[in-house]
């Protein structure tokens, strides 16, 4: 038995065998000197491909059933495409090889399907993209997809947003990483998907764990592999009971969140991309206070159109069927590396080029998404929050922003719903000028993370300061006072959407406070809910 | 050139394998065959499977299909029968 410990980020107890997902290797055009001979490796692994899927076919008709066999037979038939083929010969005839034109056309073909108003083409997104990752596959000799066949633990040095997002979450039961932090992606992704996880541990990441059995402890922090059996049974009954307390929860489920005394709040749920829906219903949120965008932007080679985020935001807006959903703009910077946004490193990216920052600098980024999201509000309840302000000015330019973009939709002859613009709270500077923010805004949302971050000088990511960090530091909630108490005396709604919303032992003084609404891992809803129920403020 | 109109009675509209179908039939066709939907302003090449499935035909929708070159008396007629059997 290995015994070994990390940051817990969510409680719970899983227990399943262990899948080592290691760093895909970056596609990088290695360009080709001899185009004859690559159109022909490509030729070859075009036919390779073809015999694959006929053998797959035959075995899908055979085992899973003939509904299942015809999604083969659509990818055998876009490998036949001549807009797919011409695209990648033609590429490949300007000096690219094989593989890195088949990634780039299939990309571009599978954001065009992606974009398409109808459901059922959507989806071919995933074929075109499962026959492009063939190809590679074929022409590198690597593997570019990571496959679970059962429920397993996920092990990995850490995850970026585009990795998760290729795993398939049901089969999820925990996450450990060596690398990350609470507030890192794979952390936030635990807490949305409710399954335990850790990160910071110590484990010594090898291929030969795949398929060892694991316990993790996202209650202690600890981790087991290949466990003795009196180590299994304390676990197993471990996990039994963390099973019953949330089975004790259910209670809350559909009531309203109402103290004793009568004060109500609204419990939000925080989330990163439109498939977290089902965590929304089935965590109770009575909204989304915070819907990221970032997961629009990252994990490809482009900027993503119009039509791709409008089609993501409706998708959103019409599962929430009339419930408020707040939509962060973009909020990227250096640290989030994303290619094609041309970003030049910076010593100090929580300091630097970064969320609004960029939008009202490169207008354009910033037009396509608020067109979406406008386009998109005609279909829900949608409400916009701006990130990273400082100052009055900005946000009197984007509200001008925001109504040249109404005009112009109007006259396009496209409807567009009401929506509420706030801001985020998350700089010491606009939580100490709330007062006059309050005025142009119909609502404040204080992201915790960071305003604690900046007010304190710690940098989160860094373990050392771990000893100097109080959440609860005095200037925090004096803070978080004074932007409730400006925020109601110009008549608008405060809500928190950063961790310290979750913080249970706070639930008290933000309901003294007075916040309208409090933004949290739809996972976490029901236990908050009980909290609010149970106070006596 | 030969043209005709047609209304997709298939409730999953131009879907994939039908549409691969189309696109397999007429691969060795001489003449230039395009598929229209006027009240949406889309058209594609009906040679090209994946921007013919683009253009999200739906149960309903009115195509109009254009065939124009040397062999269009003779095939003209054999892909509207295909559309009447196949959408």
């Amino acid at each position: 038995m290995v015994v070994g410990r990390g940051r817990p980020v969510y409680e719970g107890v899983a227990i399943g065998r262990i899948y080592v997902r290691t760093k895909e290797k970056e596609l990088v055009d290695r360009k080709c000197s001899d185009i004859e001979k690559e159109l022909k490796r490509f030729e070859e692994a075009k036919e390779t491909a073809r015999a694959e899927l006929s053998a797959l076919y035959d075995k899908t008709a055979a085992e899973i059933g003939e509904e299942q066999a015809a999604i083969i037979e659509v990818q055998s038939l876009f490998l036949e495409d001549l807009d797919y083929l011409e695209g990648i010969e033609a590429m490949i005839k300007s000096g690219s090889d094989a593989a890195f034109s088949v990634h780039e056309i299939g990309d571009a073909q599978a954001s065009a399907f992606a974009a398409l108003d109808d459901e059922y083409m959507k989806a071919r997104a995933t074929d075109v993209r499962d026959i492009s990752d063939r190809l590679i596959r074929i022409l590198t000799g690597a593997d570019q997809g990571f496959r679970m066949d059962e429920p397993g633990i996920i092990v990995a040095e850490d995850l970026t947003p585009s990795e998760t997002v290729a795993l398939d979450k049901d089969k999820i039961l925990a996450f450990v990483t060596r690398q990350g932090s609470s507030n890192s992606h794979t952390a936030i992704l635990a807490r949305v998907m409710n399954i335990p996880s850790l990160v910071l541990t110590d484990i010594d990441i090898d291929p030969s764990l795949n398929g060892k059995l694991m316990i993790v402890d996202g209650f202690s922090g600890n981790y087991y592999i290949e466990p003795d059996e009196k180590t299994l049974s304390e676990m197993k009954a471990k996990q039994k009971s963390a099973g019953e307390y949330k089975a004790g929860l259910e209670q809350y489920r559909g009531k309203e969140s109402v103290s004793r005394k009568g004060r109500k709040v609204k419990l939000f749920a925080n989330i990163g991309s439109p498939s977290d829906i089902k965590y929304v219903i089935d965590g109770d949120a009575e909204g989304i206070g915070l819907l990221r965008s970032e997961f629009l932007y990252l994990g490809r080679d482009d900027f993503p159109k119009e039509d791709e985020l409008f089609e993501a935001y409706r998708t959103v807006l019409e599962a929430m069927n009339g419930k408020k959903t707040v939509i962060r703009t973009l909020d990227i910077g250096a640290d989030k590396k994303v290619a094609y946004f041309n970003l030049d490193a910076e010593e100090n990216p929580a300091l630097g080029y970064r969320g609004i920052r960029i939008c009202l600098t490169q207008k354009d980024i910033f037009r396509t998404q608020l067109r979406a999201i406008y386009r998109a509000s005609a279909y829900g309840n949608a409400a916009i929050m701006f990130p990273m302000i400082i100052s009055v000015g900005e946000v009197r330019e984007i509200k001008a922003f925001c109504k040249e973009i109404q005009d112009e939709l109007h006259a396009e002859g496209i409807k567009t719903g009401d929506v509420e613009l706030g801001i985020m709270i998350e700089t010491p500077a606009a939580a100490i000028i709330s007062d006059q923010l309050a005025h142009e805004v119909d609502f404040f949302s204080v992201g915790t993370n960071d305003l604690t971050q900046y007010t304190l000088a710690i940098d989160r990511q860094n373990e050392k300061l771990d000893a100097f960090y109080d959440a609860h530091h005095p200037a925090i909630m004096r803070l978080l006072e004074m932007i409730a108490s400006n925020a109601h005396q110009a008549g608008i709604w405060a809500g928190i959407c950063g961790e310290l919303a979750g913080d249970l032992s706070l639930t008290d003084e933000f309901l003294k406070m007075g916040y309208d609404e409090l933004s949290v891992a739809p996972s976490r809803i029901l236990e908050l809910r009980k909290n609010v129920i149970n106070s006596e403020v | 050139m030969k043209t005709f109109d047609y209304t997709i009675k298939d409730e999953l509209g131009i879907h994939a394998r039908p549409a691969g179908l189309l696109v397999k039939k007429i691969a060795g066709v001489h003449s230039s065959v395009t598929i229209e939907v006027k009240e949406k302003g889309k058209s594609a090449d009906a040679k090209r499977l994946m921007a013919v499935m683009k253009m999200a035909v739906k149960q309903g929708d009115t195509v109009t299909v254009t065939i124009e070159g040397d062999d269009e008396d003779a095939v003209a007629p054999e892909i509207e029968q295909f559309f009447k059997e196949n959408f």
